[in-house]
């Protein structure tokens, strides 16, 4: 009991510094810019970069419209499976795992020879149009991430009897969609929302290729060219990551307790 | 009856290769209430869900009030549901539940709220309209969930097994509800379940089902006394079934283990020597002598329960057993296991089973 409990806490330790020690050091480093003395001089520099502020708010844009593409496409999708073709469901599963295993170059490069500004589908021939397909290709990466939430989130319902209780008192799809099955997965949908969130923010491949203003390329640039900032850099993008990730924690919390299940 | 409102016509349903419900024909009178009773598995829900509008009949016709339903969508049928899950909107309070329905038809807010109001008294809830479903016991949430299903004053209310959640003081008591509100609105109400007790107390008429197929359609007091099938006998209430032999079909004569006995519903085309069975049930066979021409036959007492009013006796006599009951009278203590009794019981109590379709 007792050296088992010893074990515990040494493994315990030893992860804890395998993740900690690197991210002190670079806070720490971070802190240096100023000879002699520690100092938020870097941070100071980073956040007023017009740079880091333009290609920041770039892809809290993209992000947004990748949160509401991915929304829009997975919350129907997920629920008519669940609703109409349960058999489907590990087949559908499988499609939205795709993304961890195909890697995005791949994808950008198909994306390049395929809407190129000669095919049928130019999307790369205007910013818009390459802006938008930076949405679709981030829509894709997170998908397995908003999939498995918002299925997760359904798990929870009674989909099938919830949508015939509405039904029967004369709603239509769009109604059932917004008004029952929304409402009641919606902290599993902002929780696969901040995870799209944290996933486009630090982005490179795909927004680099298609060479897009996106904070990761910046962050890259950055990294190559500078001392301190990219230490500071990657502290705040640590912070972001974080702060997504407690919110999902504290959402999760609020999650609407079920009381459609017989007790 | 009164006039038919809600009329079920022919109807069919198959999955693939398995027929679930058969030849299913039923009109059913405005405001009367109609309980499907059956087995698991024997396409009760299946009906429900047809009149609902959830599942299309393979062939058939439903109509509520001379318009045929059947092409119509659950939403477009104005008809009132209660699951066995209650389905609360978990989102929403007992109030928007409530109002759910009314939105959905565009009802103006104060009006709604009117309803919603009446729906709340009507259901005794009146303080609880703030709350959410979790906050409230199964009864609470079923109670919540008829408000919900009667706001919108559908024409036709279903409800699938509505108590089978519920822990058994609440069933009793709300089914009595339910019966009281359905009779209050003359609202025309069909009411699946497969506890006989529960189909029996409340509804005008029941529908014994078995297998897909209706099985004898009555009231209450026929099912139990009359029933027209084997199934109907064995399912309804508890049925001794004893094995003998025909000794006079001219005079319904029956050997059972050697006693002879009467039926006199008359015994069919038998002749003497043809096995038969014959069916009794446990309150119609008595320990006390009233004299007439009642059948008598000795037996001894092999297990006595005691259920509170009643006490059920198991009652054998040589290859035969009955379950009897007698009532419970501090004055009057139960016979004792292995005592010797006389089991006395009306000719016309006697259930000839081989005169019954085998279902
Ligand atoms: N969607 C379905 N696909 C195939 N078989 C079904 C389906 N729904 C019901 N059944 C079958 O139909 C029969 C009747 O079911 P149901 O109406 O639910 O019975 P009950 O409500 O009387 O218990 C059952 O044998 C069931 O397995
Ligand atoms: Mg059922």
């Amino acid at each position: 009991m007792k050296t088992s409990r010893l074990w515990a806490w040494i493994t315990f330790g030893v992860g804890a510094a395998y993740f900690l020690l690197p991210l002190i050091a670079t806070f720490e480093f971070s802190l240096r810019m100023r000879r002699g003395v520690y100092s938020f001089d870097a941070y100071r520099s980073v956040l007023g970069d017009p740079y880091f502020q333009a290609t920041f708010f770039y892809s809290v844009l993209v992000a947004v419209f990748t949160i509401l593409l991915g929304v829009l496409l997975v919350v129907p999708t997920a629920y008519w499976i669940r609703l109409r073709m349960p058999r489907f469901r590990p087949v559908v599963e499988f499609i939205t795992l795709l993304p961890l295993v195909i890697p995005a170059i791949v994808i950008v490069f198909g994306y390049i020879r395929m809407f190129g500004s000669s095919s049928p589908l130019p999307f790369l021939a205007s910013t818009r149009g390459a802006d938008a397909l930076l949405v679709i290709g981030y829509a894709t990466l997170a998908l397995p991430y908003m999939y498995r939430a918002v299925d997760t989130g359904l798990a929870t319902i009674d989909v099938r009897t919830l949508t015939e209780a509405a039904q029967i008192l004369g709603a239509g799809w769009t109604r059932i969609v917004i008004r029952v099955i929304l409402p009641n997965v919606l902290i599993a949908v902002l929780s696969g929302a901040f995870l799209t969130f944290a996933i486009v923010i630090g982005e490179f491949t795909m927004a680099s290729l298609l060479n897009r203003p996106a904070f990761g390329p910046y962050l890259q640039n950055i990294g190559a060219n500078r001392a301190y900032e990219p230490s500071a850099l990657a502290i705040i993008a640590f912070a972001i990551t974080w702060g997504c990730m407690s919110i999902i924690q504290i959402l999760s919390r609020f999650a609407p307790k079920s009381a459609n299940q017989p007790r | 009856m009164a006039e038919t409102f809600l009329s079920i016509r022919g109807v069919q349903k198959s999955y693939g290769p398995n027929v679930v419900v058969q030849d299913f024909n039923l009109d059913i009178g405005r405001g009367e209430f109609v309980s499907f009773l059956g087995p698991s598995g024997c396409g009760k829900t299946t009906v429900l869900r047809i009149v609902a509008g959830f599942e299309e009949p393979t062939s058939g016709t439903i109509s509520i009030g001379d318009r045929d339903v059947t092409n119509l969508r659950p939403n477009q049928r104005n008809i009132g549901m209660v699951f066995q899950a209650y389905a609360l909107f978990p989102n929403l309070t007992v109030a928007q539940n409530i109002g759910f329905g009314l939105k959905v038809a565009g009802m103006a807010k104060a009006e709604a709220a009117r309803r919603v109001a009446e729906m709340l008294e009507l259901i005794k809830l009146q303080k609880f309209g703030d709350r959410y479903p979790y906050q409230l016991s199964g009864g609470q949430q079923q109670r919540v969930a008829l408000a919900r299903a009667l706001a919108p004053k559908p024409r036709v209310l279903l409800l699938d097994e509505p108590l089978s959640a519920l822990d058994a003081k609440v069933r009793v008591s709300l089914r009595d509800e339910i019966r009281s509100i359905q009779k209050e609105l003359g609202i025309t109400t069909i009411f699946v379940t497969h506890d006989q007790e529960e189909a029996l107390s409340i509804s005008d008429r029941v529908v014994v089902m078995s297998q897909g197929r209706m099985e004898q359609v009555g009231a209450p007091f026929e099912i139990y006394n009359f029933p027209k099938t084997r199934f109907v006998a064995s399912f309804v209430g508890t049925l001794n079934v004893l094995n003998g032999k025909v000794a006079d079909p001219a005079k319904g004569t029956i050997a059972i283990d050697g006693q002879d006995i009467v039926a006199s519903r008359g015994l069919g085309a038998t002749k003497a020597g043809d096995s038969m069975s014959v069916a009794l049930r446990p309150e119609s066979a008595m320990l006390v002598d009233l004299g007439g021409g009642r059948n008598r036959m000795r037996g001894t007492i092999e297990d006595v329960s005691f259920l509170g009013s009643v006490v059920r006796l198991r009652v054998r006599f040589t290859d035969n057993t009955i379950l009897m009951d007698t009532f419970n009278s501090p004055n009057f203590p139960p016979p004792a296991r292995g005592q010797t009794v006389t089991v006395i019981f009306a000719p016309e109590d006697v259930l000839v089973l081989d005169g019954l379709e085998a279902a």
